[in-house]
């Protein structure tokens, strides 16, 4: 049995976290290099887009990343709000600059793959305008914290906003199927894919890639904020690093 | 080579999704690199309490 509770003080938590991030690290750099390889040599040309199509090796595992860290900010916010534990209201704070950062990498790569695909850059369709809310989100959480003063303060306001934030998940994730715009549907379901086998491992090893660097960025993020926000704790002035 | 930089007429899509890509990532690490820096040296500013 695990003792969660023990690590949900941010004392305990910052070493964990800091023997974490070389694996998550080392991890997400091999698959990232195993996929590149798959992605950008191994897997054949697309007979109808050509190249182009090879962007969706950064597209999709960046577009799942950006939906699924907001749901894991929301998570820890209503943690947070519930709770009241600081360690789950930083965890949401450290997640937001790597959800704006996937959700901007998805956006970017799905304008130049829809310029040579589909002919524009960019087009009001369903799923790229809620997927552009989605960006605006996560700035708007990253504001409304630099705008309170109080860091607890802020850990509630920005529950609550990422918390009502999430009705936005389901409708970019649904909203190829509610509205029939540009956007195509998911190549990718379980059991039955539309793709070839090299494609669908090159995406999935990609995908695991930006899960890994996420979860690792995420705890380097998160062990800084737990030093900006418990300094002058004892434990804090005892560490390591603080004596160089 | 050529050809694989070439990617099918789309090296300008591809390579501009990839470039950027690569380059937010970085600049991301670097910043947390940063903020983490600073935190350290603020913190270390600051004396230490007893209580807490």
């Amino acid at each position: 049995m695990i003792p969660w509770y023990r690590y949900s003080s941010p004392a305990s938590f910052y070493p964990l976290a800091g023997r974490m991030i070389p694996w998550f690290a080392w991890a997400a750099a091999i698959l990232a290099l195993i996929g590149l390889v798959i992605g950008l040599s191994i897997a054949p040309t697309d007979f109808q887009q050509g190249d182009a199509y090879r962007i969706i090796f950064i597209h999709v595992p960046s577009a799942w990343m950006s939906m699924f860290l907001y749901l894991v900010m929301a998570f820890w916010g209503a943690l947070a709000l519930g709770f009241n534990t600081r360690l789950s209201a930083m965890m949401a704070q450290a997640i937001a600059p790597t959800g704006a950062l996937m959700t901007f990498i998805a956006l970017w790569t799905g304008s130049l793959w829809g310029r040579p695909t589909w002919g524009t850059y960019w087009a009001w369709d369903a799923r790229m305008t809620s997927e552009l809310i989605l960006l605006f989100l996560y700035l708007g959480v990253i504001a409304l914290r630099s705008a309170i003063d109080e860091p607890r303060r802020a850990d509630r306001a920005c529950a609550v906003l990422s918390i009502v934030g999430a009705i936005n998940v389901p409708i970019i994730y649904y909203s190829v199927k509610w509205w029939n715009t540009l956007h195509q549907g998911s190549s990718v379901r379980l059991g039955e894919s539309k793709m070839a086998t090299v494609m669908l491992a090159g995406m999935l090893i990609m995908s695991f890639a930006a899960w890994f660097y996420a979860i690792a960025v995420v705890l380097m993020r998160v062990r800084t904020i737990i030093i900006e926000r418990e300094r002058g704790a004892t434990w804090v002035a005892e560490l390591t690093e603080m004596r160089a | 080579m050529i050809d694989f930089l070439a990617m099918g007429g789309y090296a300008f899509y591809v390579w501009g999704a990839y470039g950027v890509t690569a380059l937010v990532i970085v600049a991301e690490i670097l910043a947390v690199r940063a903020r983490r820096k600073m935190a350290l040296s603020e913190a270390r500013l600051e004396p230490a309490e007893v209580m807490r």
